[in-house]
């Protein structure tokens, strides 16, 4: 039988991390095994191609796409400016010319004889490669990736928007109860990433983007204002793309769940760091979750959390109503099936609430916590 | 390995999907093949582990510790194979596969709703997900396209466009299109991407003159030879084969995977497509099959055309899911369209926040009935979209009657919809959603509302969710795999009973009358959904009779309508409101009564 482990989102101040960072082409890598970088340095960079623009010049002369080479200004190869003339036809004693000019700055890549159209390529666009965390290069794959890796804290969101982003934590001074509203937004906050309380109205997340925050990590948020701060409803949880300038984090649901007292330890034991944060959430096989990742605290929180089997004792927190959002200790698993209200046979197990209620749930509507 | 027929007594099946290998044993008891054990892993074609064979055993282990049948070895193939004891080891091995996101196309073709719609065909009958269709006439600009293009990464690309002999420019331009797009494959980027061209078979030299600097291409005939004929089957063989060659053989562990089995690894959705269109023809029915999953939503459809040709289709709806893509049903639905399936009030801020939650917690199930009629009403909304989009597609081509110069136009007349859900004679439903829901007649109701039924439908769930391992086990043997899909795999649920009447028409009272067996048995009342109890296995005679000239309950206005069903533990399943839904206020007391007929609320007769 194969083992069955029960999620639970990384919530640990001393780990190994290690971030694969690859070239989407081949190109050149900038560092080598052993080498020491920080999250911003670039470790390796290539250069994507640039835009074709497909010119229609026979059809826009009005000529058979045979008769395009006694027409053309320009061959295969040649650079272009933006404007200048790639294809003239004179008329009648010269009297009526008509061209074709260049619609972007590029080279010449085609000419094609059987349709008379031209195709000129954009400048190439250098992509930098950054290392994401700071940490030791421990392998490279020439021209395509580099492998870093750290020791430090590392946290796990439950679903985020935005992507990779540096900056300096900043733990907010609110319970992590608090509804997160605009008077708990400093006035400036540039490179910071702030954390705290839960549902932030969409007047706080607009004004931690203005003070210049380059990230939010908070405890849930509502539907609403997760459309209004993207400007669109996400359909699939597939996110990391958004064209946000603050990356958010939330770190337990959606809804109204206050941020967890475990985060707020962990991270509080690295305010003031710098931390690499990614919003990025892929919600299906090769589960990608949101993460902030920052230095190694020497002691061990106490709230550290790794995937793990479910065990009588173990802490956990229910995701579904009737009890969704409730925390409470393992009390009995169960090994036979157990009917739950809709009248399924699942697997269950039985716990005390963190307000006293003995409670049944399916197991696979708990996390550990 | 043994490929004869009648000789084989033992198949093993895998079926490698995204997240689980499902394993099922099929043997030959009694005289007929049984469906006996099955065993389920995860599967492991992601890193860490990036070898789908680990997951494949551990499925067989699973199978093997279930039946007590020796199969799993630590040799190569890593099982046992039948010899002079037929309590041990297998005969054949067969899998079917959709891990890693299953087969992803690009289709290119000239008018949308001709070449480049043959071209969704082909792809999509061969099991692909179509990550993007591009055309001449789809009102992008080229650069608009080429950017598109660019930045996705498929397995296959076909390209179609023209028929045969007549223009060629516009496909030779589409060529040119996707040279300077460039996409690259999906595996093996040291690979030329691998590209089909069916279309017009004047313009092939010049379109693989231009491809051929960036891509392997491969002509075969033309998808669309002239506007009312369609010739999708090369195309889709060309798929398969570039699926072998180009997509398996470079997924963690399918090579090895591949050499276990004498038989071809088969996309899911194709396996399942087989299936539905050999049942579909072996028994004479109109077949609409879905199967709802976590991520996406695939329907496939078998119709009697109008030339009396069995049209099969699939679509897959790749955002329509239960998990995953949960939050997509939600914004493509609307709030209000799922709430009305409810039978109790639900704010929109909660709603919506409970369907976020199950989509960033996919694997966790509902534990109280409010919760689970709401994910039974997204399921209703998913049906429906996804059968719009089958619908859009599954298109049948009238033989012209005439040659001329508006033969062009003409055509847009002479498509029709092949589905028709008056002349649908059985309705399959398969995912968890359908085939786990706690009650038979909760799928049913899902069935019935999702997407819209009418007229008299036989209505069945998957047991298990073994369509593809019996598409894969028919390649080989067709016997065994019809026997095991009618006895072990489809359970049927009784028909459902839906007569419809001009929406201008005001009714009251009995719409129609229903018998089985020539007892009448009861009625269907206007606006009212009811069950009307039968035996729950068997077969029998059904015959419903119209109240009125105009009420239309298959054969026709006021026409009696009779056939043979297939009985089940949901009797006869009554619904009298007229459609499209026009559903009463207030919506939720409404939709209380219709759970309360069913015995779905309040205790009563509850399947």
């Amino acid at each position: 039988m194969s083992k069955v482990l029960t999620p639970a989102l990384a919530v640990t101040s001393r780990t190994t991390i290690r971030r694969r960072r690859d070239l989407p082409i081949a190109g050149e890598v900038l560092v080598k095994e052993g080498d020491r970088v920080t999250g911003s340095q670039v470790v390796a960079r290539a250069q994507l191609d640039g835009e074709l623009r497909l010119i229609r010049v026979a059809e826009v002369l009005g000529i058979p796409a045979s008769d395009l080479p006694a027409a053309l200004r320009v061959a295969e190869g040649d650079h272009v400016e933006e404007g200048a003339q790639l294809a003239e036809l004179r008329g009648l004693w010269g009297l009526f010319r008509t061209t074709v000019l260049a619609p972007i700055s590029g080279t010449v890549e085609f000419i094609s004889s059987a349709t008379g159209h031209v195709g000129v390529r954009a400048p190439s666009i250098p992509l930098n490669l950054t290392a994401y965390i700071a940490g030791r290069v421990v392998s490279v794959e020439p021209q395509r990736s580099v492998v870093v890796e750290a020791e430090g804290t590392f946290v796990q969101g439950i679903f985020g928007v935005g992507g990779e982003r540096l900056g300096q934590l900043r733990i907010l001074p609110i319970s992590g109860t608090t509804k997160l509203t605009e008077d708990h937004i400093p006035e400036r906050a540039q490179g910071e990433v702030l954390v705290g309380g839960h549902s932030p109205t969409s007047g706080a997340l607009a004004k931690a983007a203005r003070a210049g925050a380059v990230g939010c990590i908070t405890g849930s948020i509502d539907d609403r204002t997760l459309r209004d701060y993207v400007g669109h409803d996400i359909g699939v949880a597939l996110t990391g793309d958004e064209a946000v300038s603050m990356t958010l984090i939330i770190t337990e649901g959606f809804g109204a769940l206050p941020i967890s007292e475990r985060v707020l330890t962990t991270l509080g034991s690295i305010n003031g760091q710098i931390v690499s944060i990614n919003g990025a959430t892929q919600v299906r096989a090769g589960a990608q979750r949101p993460e902030i990742i920052g230095p190694m605290v020497d002691s061990v929180n106490p709230h550290d959390i790794r995937e793990r089997s479910l065990s009588v004792g173990a802490r956990v927190r229910i995701v579904r109503v009737p009890y969704f959002g409730a925390c409470g200790v393992i009390a009995e698993l169960p090994h036979e099936l157990g009917r739950i209200e809709t009248g399924a046979m699942v697997r269950i197990l039985r716990a005390t609430l963190d307000d006293g209620r003995q409670v049944t749930v399916p197991r696979a509507n708990v996390e550990l916590v | 390995m043994k490929t004869n027929p009648t000789e084989l007594k033992t198949v093993l099946v895998t079926d490698c999907g995204s997240t689980t290998t499902k394993a099922l044993l099929f043997e030959r008891r009694d005289d007929r093949w049984h469906q006996t054990f099955r065993g389920e892993a995860p599967t492991t074609v992601e890193e860490p582990t990036a070898d789908v064979t680990i997951g494949a055993v551990n499925a067989f282990t699973e199978v093997q510790e279930l039946s007590g049948r020796a199969i799993v070895n630590d040799g190569e193939p890593p099982f046992v194979l039948t010899t002079n004891d037929p309590s041990q080891g297998i005969d054949l091995y067969l899998s079917t596969s959709s891990a890693g996101g299953g087969l992803q196309m690009l289709v290119a073709g000239v008018v949308r709703n001709i070449t480049t719609e043959s071209a969704e065909r082909a792809a999509l009958g061969a099991g692909a997900i179509v990550m993007e269709s591009v055309s001449a006439d789809d009102g992008r600009e080229d650069y608009e396209r080429i950017e598109k293009i660019r930045h996705i990464k498929p397995d296959i690309v076909l390209v179609t466009g023209g028929v045969d002999g007549g223009a060629t420019s516009h496909v030779v331009e589409m060529a040119e299109v996707l040279v300077a797009a460039s996409p690259r494959p999906r595996f093996g980027d040291t690979l030329k991407l691998p590209v089909i061209y069916a279309g017009n078979a004047e313009a092939a030299d010049e379109v693989v003159q231009i491809l051929s600097k960036k891509a392997q291409v491969v002509v075969v005939p033309n998808v669309r030879p002239t506007l009312e004929q369609e010739n999708l089957g090369p195309a889709r063989e060309a798929i398969h084969e570039f699926f072998l060659s180009h997509v398996m053989s470079h997924s963690p562990g399918y090579g090895k995977l591949m050499s276990w089995s004498p038989v071809a690894i088969m996309p899911t959705p194709a396996a399942v497509g087989d299936i539905v269109q050999m049942y579909a023809t072996q028994t004479g029915q109109n077949v609409l099959c879905v199967d709802i999953g976590g991520a996406t939503t695939d329907v496939f459809s078998v119709f009697v055309d109008k030339a009396g040709v069995h049209a099969f289709n699939r679509t897959v709806s790749a955002n329509l899911g239960m998990s995953y893509s949960v939050a997509n049903v939600l914004v493509e639905a609307g709030v209000a369209h799922i709430a009305r399936w409810l039978p109790f009030e639900i704010s929109e801020t909660e709603l919506r926040d409970r369907l976020r939650n199950k989509m960033i917690r996919p694997t966790s199930i509902p534990q109280t009935l409010e919760d689970l009629w709401l994910e039974q009403a997204v399921c209703r909304e998913a049906l429906r979209l996804s059968l719009d989009h089958h619908r859009s597609l599954a298109i049948g081509l009238e033989a012209k009657r005439e040659k001329g110069i508006a033969d062009v136009f003409k055509q847009s007349s002479e498509r029709y919809e092949l589905v028709d859900l008056m002349k649908l004679d059985v309705a399959i439903g398969s995912g968890g959603v359908l085939s786990h829901a706690p009650s038979r007649m909760q799928a049913a109701l899902m069935l019935v509302e999702g997407f819209g039924l009418q007229g008299i439908t036989q209505l069945a769930v998957d047991s298990i969710f073994m369509m593809p391992h019996l598409g894969v086990l028919a390649s080989v043997h067709p016997q065994a795999a019809r026997e095991v899909f009618e006895n072990d795999c489809l359970i049927y649920l009784g028909p459902s009973v839906v007569p419809v009447y001009p929406v201008k028409r005001q009714v009251q009272g009995a719409l129609a009358t229903v018998f089985l067996d020539e007892k009448e048995i009861g009625s269907v009342t206007t606006g009212a959904v009811t069950q009307l109890p039968t035996p729950s296995t068997g077969k029998g005679v059904i015959r419903v009779v119209p109240s009125h000239g105009f009420v239309d309950v298959g054969a026709g206005p006021g026409k009696t309508f009779e056939r043979e069903v297939n009985l089940g533990e949901c009797g006869v399943v009554c619904d009298g409101r007229n459609r499209p839904f026009v559903l009463p206020e207030p919506r939720a007391a409404a939709q209380r009564g219709v759970f309360s007929n069913l015995g779905l609320i309040g205790g009563g007769t509850h399947v």
